[in-house]
């Protein structure tokens, strides 16, 4: 390796006693000269290092719990080969981000995608830069860079055993061009990725650290409480401030077009203020809507003789014709809310000098940026969104970035002055973006044997695509979160027919935590319900249709045999099995269910297993399977939103139940990474489970579910 | 004006007697540790100990708290850890981490008055809500805590 300077903006960075990064732009790096040893060098833009060799490693996705905060850094780490104990990890700064030409690549966070879709570059990252700590090294020794070799942030000289550390080099390192290629390390060798390392974020979440949204504390700052119209689409049409101005500790009531807000010296007293408020909303025609027209407008989506298709293979219309048996069947559910715990928050600072500071809860700090320059009219340059820890996300924050446009203009009437807006729970359960509600209509036809030789699906669904990415829409319409699972089935079925109506009315729809996962609960029960037809064991009949290597097949194997299937249960308990990939991953569960006499449904245990290919940190993908085991539980056994009046019906943990510890079933994660590919952790795991649960109940109860939740199905045994 | 105990030292402010004292730590005395979440007393995310019991802070109104010793995240443990926390780091309980303070504060309260809780009184005790599903590992740290003595 030749050493040259090299072009890029070099970077000194301080810290302040904040605790901030203070960012100071050098000249052009051909003119900069050696940083003193005292320095923090960035050696790239993923990668800083402390002269005592402590590395920071800077990361762009966001952390909402899922663990990506961690394991992007094990990554980086891995192939740095750094000492795991010296590092701690920051996020990178969205407003650096545009100024530096996207150098950290996507911000954004969801799909599953935080690592499967920059490990390449990361770990480039980390290799780059440790074969840049080996060049500063033997250039300092003035031997051939090939004679050393990195270990544990320590570079080593082979013939003669001197050694450098990290931190020693790191500023000849920063000033040194990165290498063209970089050799990653193969998997099976790592020591820091692939290990149930610690997390970095626990040990402050547990000390109760200022590391939320909702935490942000500035000199001098204001908080403020948000009403928007009841009515999704409504605007403000009047307001009678007169009590809320009088109230102690406000200092102002600021409407916009859809929303009013009260500032006041502390969030109670502004949310007090509030409710004093005499508010008169224009409610743009949507006040009469409720379930009943939604149920309407997608059931006219369903009788609509041609519409477009997701997939089209052999010919159905044939197939029924000629089949032994045709079975159909009506399946749906309802809309959902995120109910992150924290809700949502936007803190804004107007700066007089024309400078925007926003700190808010976000899956994508770029967005946030985008929404902020919109809001306030100033560039991108102008502009800093601080990216704090999320208190959940779970697709809420990624798409629709609502409350940093209402922080902003929130702050706007507050010059000079930060502003912490923070939602009420009963704001957050009512404007939310939905899972969407949805109906199906699924068409089996089997052969002598029960074999599924054709199947047809009518899908009416709000798209979630045409709300925030209309872009990724196809030109025929299909959205692809609203048809996945069921337009991409594995199973070897010669003819299939797949078909889509976007029906999306007036309720604001959005990404919930794996988007589309309603159409495994449809797919995987219904083929149960095949099976049961067929005469045929669940787990059997769905081999029978899955090709050998196909990985479906491998974790379907794996969960039973985990699951121990086919052997007995104490009395009263009763299996069922599911099968979904999606989100770059294959995952199975078995879930145990019991039913009370009364007609109580309990889980008692899930097994997952789950093949994501490779596997970062195995402890965080083991929890990221339980958490997607609760999450997906209460909409099986509870959850639902419901529009009437052209509003959402539930306003608080209190109608729109969040399972209990009393409440969560035994999970035991099965990891089976084949490795050759990367898949996501965040979602996969809650795919099979409601489907796994229903398939259950019909063991138990002989009552098949085609809706859910199940609080609304009498589930006592005739 | 009222006088009260948090974390071991007095601490004057100037607030109505009927606002929630999860309001006065986060906005007047600058504790964030515990967390709005529902502002219904059913969640948990504010659960502070009052007088050794865990207490929804959002529930209860300041002028009640004259004369109790209030117990936040932030005064958990005089040096460093408290071993609930340690516990929650050794079995990596938190996801999210949002509710985290507050169940961390709903459990060192059981485990006080019952040191070795069956999963029994566990659900009965423990009704914070977690919207990430830590509860697994929630009832193993209290588990391990219990053995540990």
């Amino acid at each position: 390796m030749t050493i040259t300077i090299s072009r890029r903006d070099f970077l000194k960075v301080s810290t302040t006693a904040a605790g901030a990064l203070a960012l100071e732009f050098c000249f052009p790096v051909a003119a900069a000269r050696a940083a003193p040893a005292s320095e923090v060098t960035e050696v790239n833009a993923w990668i800083v290092i402390h002269p005592d060799d402590r590395v920071v490693i800077r990361i762009a996705r966001s952390e909402m719990g899922q663990g990506t905060f961690t394991a992007l850094a094990q990554l980086v780490a891995e192939e740095l080969d750094c000492d795991w104990a010296k590092v701690s990890a920051e996020f990178a700064s969205p407003n650096e981000h545009i100024r530096r030409n996207r150098i950290w690549g996507s911000m954004s966070t969801g799909g599953s995608m935080g690592v499967r879709s920059s490990q390449d570059y990361v770990r480039k990252a980390g290799a780059s830069a440790r074969e840049m700590l080996v060049a500063a090294a033997a250039g300092r020794w003035q031997v051939p860079p090939a004679e050393c070799f990195a270990d544990t942030g320590v570079i080593t000289h082979k013939p003669t055993g001197r050694k450098l550390r990290y931190g020693e080099v790191a500023g000849e390192a920063a000033r040194l061009a990165p290498p063209n290629d970089v050799k990653l390390r193969d998997p099976k060798d790592w020591r820091i990725a692939g290990k149930s390392m610690h997390r970095l974020d626990i040990p402050d979440k547990v000390l109760g650290k200022p590391v939320f949204g909702v935490d942000v504390a500035l000199p001098g700052m204001l908080h403020a409480s948000i009403a928007q119209c009841p009515v999704f689409g409504g605007k403000v049409k009047k307001v009678d401030a007169t009590d809320a101005t009088a109230m102690r500790g406000v200092k102002k009531v600021v409407r916009e077009e859809d929303f009013v807000a009260v500032i006041a010296d502390s969030w109670w007293r502004a949310d007090q203020a509030l409710q004093k408020l005499d508010i008169e909303w224009d409610e743009a025609g949507n006040g009469r809507i409720g379930n009943e027209q939604i149920t309407a407008m997608l059931r006219e989506g369903l009788d609509v003789a041609s519409l477009p298709r997701a997939r089209n293979i052999g010919n159905v219309e044939t197939a029924f014709a000629e089949a032994a048996q045709v079975v159909e069947a009506e399946y749906s559910s309802p809309y959902l809310n995120h109910a992150t715990m924290e809700p949502m928050t936007c803190t804004a600072w107007l700066k007089p000098e024309g400078f925007l500071e926003v700190w808010t809860s976000t899956q994508n700090g770029e967005a946030s940026m985008a929404e902020a320059a919109a809001a306030s009219g100033l560039p991108l340059e102008k502009i800093e969104v601080h990216k704090m820890m999320l208190g959940g996300g779970f697709g809420r924050r990624g798409g629709p970035q609502d409350f940093v446009r209402q922080g902003v203009l929130i702050a706007r009437a507050m010059p000079g002055v930060p502003v912490k807006l923070m939602w009420s729970r009963e704001e957050d359960m009512q404007h939310g973006f939905y899972r969407p509600a949805s109906i199906v209509r699924m068409k089996a036809g089997l052969d002598q044997q029960g074999r599924l030789v054709a199947m047809q699906t009518k899908i009416a669904c709000p798209s979630i695509l045409k709300v925030l990415m209309p872009k990724m829409l196809r030109d025929d319409g299909i959205d692809f979160t609203a048809v996945r699972t069921l337009s991409d089935m594995p199973y070897a079925i010669t003819h299939q027919r797949v078909e889509y109506a976007a029906r999306n009315g007036h309720v604001p729809v959005g990404f919930w935590r794996a988007p589309g996962q309603q159409n495994g609960f449809y797919r995987e029960c219904f083929i149960d319900e095949l099976a049961h037809i067929a005469g045929q064991d669940p787990v059997a009949y769905r081999l029978g249709m899955l090709d050998v290597g196909d990985k479906n097949r491998l974790v379907l194997e794996a969960v039973a045999k985990a699951a121990k299937w086919g052997t007995p249960l104490p009395k009263g308990i009763h299996r069922g099995v599911a099968v979904v990939d999606g989100f770059g991953s294959y995952a199975a569960a078995v879930a145990e269910v019991s039913v009370s006499a009364v007609g109580e449904p309990k889980v008692r245990r899930i097994v997952v297993a789950i093949d994501s290919g490779y596997v970062v940190n195995p402890d965080t993908c083991r929890a990221q399977a339980e958490s997607n085991v609760i999450y997906g539980l209460g909409p099986v056994l509870y959850q639902d939103i419901n529009i009437r009046n052209g509003r959402v019906v539930e306003s608080n943990f209190r109608n729109f139940r969040l399972p209990e510890i009393s409440e969560m079933p035994k999970v035991e994660t099965v990891l089976v990474p084949t490795g050759g590919f990367w898949g996501g952790h965040g979602e996969p795991a809650i795919l099979p489970l409601a489907p796994a649960i229903c398939n259950a109940i019909f063991v138990a109860t002989g009552k098949r579910v085609r809706s859910l939740p199940l609080k609304y199905h009498d589930l006592r045994n005739a | 004006m009222m006088n009260l105990n948090v974390n071991g030292s007095m601490h004057q402010v100037d607030v109505e007697p009927e606002m929630p004292l999860l309001w006065v730590l986060r906005d007047h005395l600058g504790l964030l540790g515990a967390k709005y979440g529902c502002g219904i007393s059913t969640c948990g995310a504010c659960t502070v100990l009052v007088d050794g019991e865990a207490v929804r802070a959002c529930g209860v109104r300041a002028a009640e708290m004259a004369g109790k010793r209030i117990v936040t995240i932030e005064g958990l443990s005089k040096d460093g850890l408290h071993r609930v926390q340690q516990a929650w780091i050794d079995h990596e309980v938190p996801q999210c981490g949002y509710c985290q303070t507050g169940l961390i504060m709903s459990v060192t309260a059981l485990l006080a008055r019952n040191p070795n809780p069956t999963d029994a009184e566990i659900d009965r005790s423990i009704t914070n809500l977690c919207r990430c599903g830590t509860y697994q590992r929630v009832r193993t740290a209290i588990h391990a805590l219990a053995k540990a003595g």
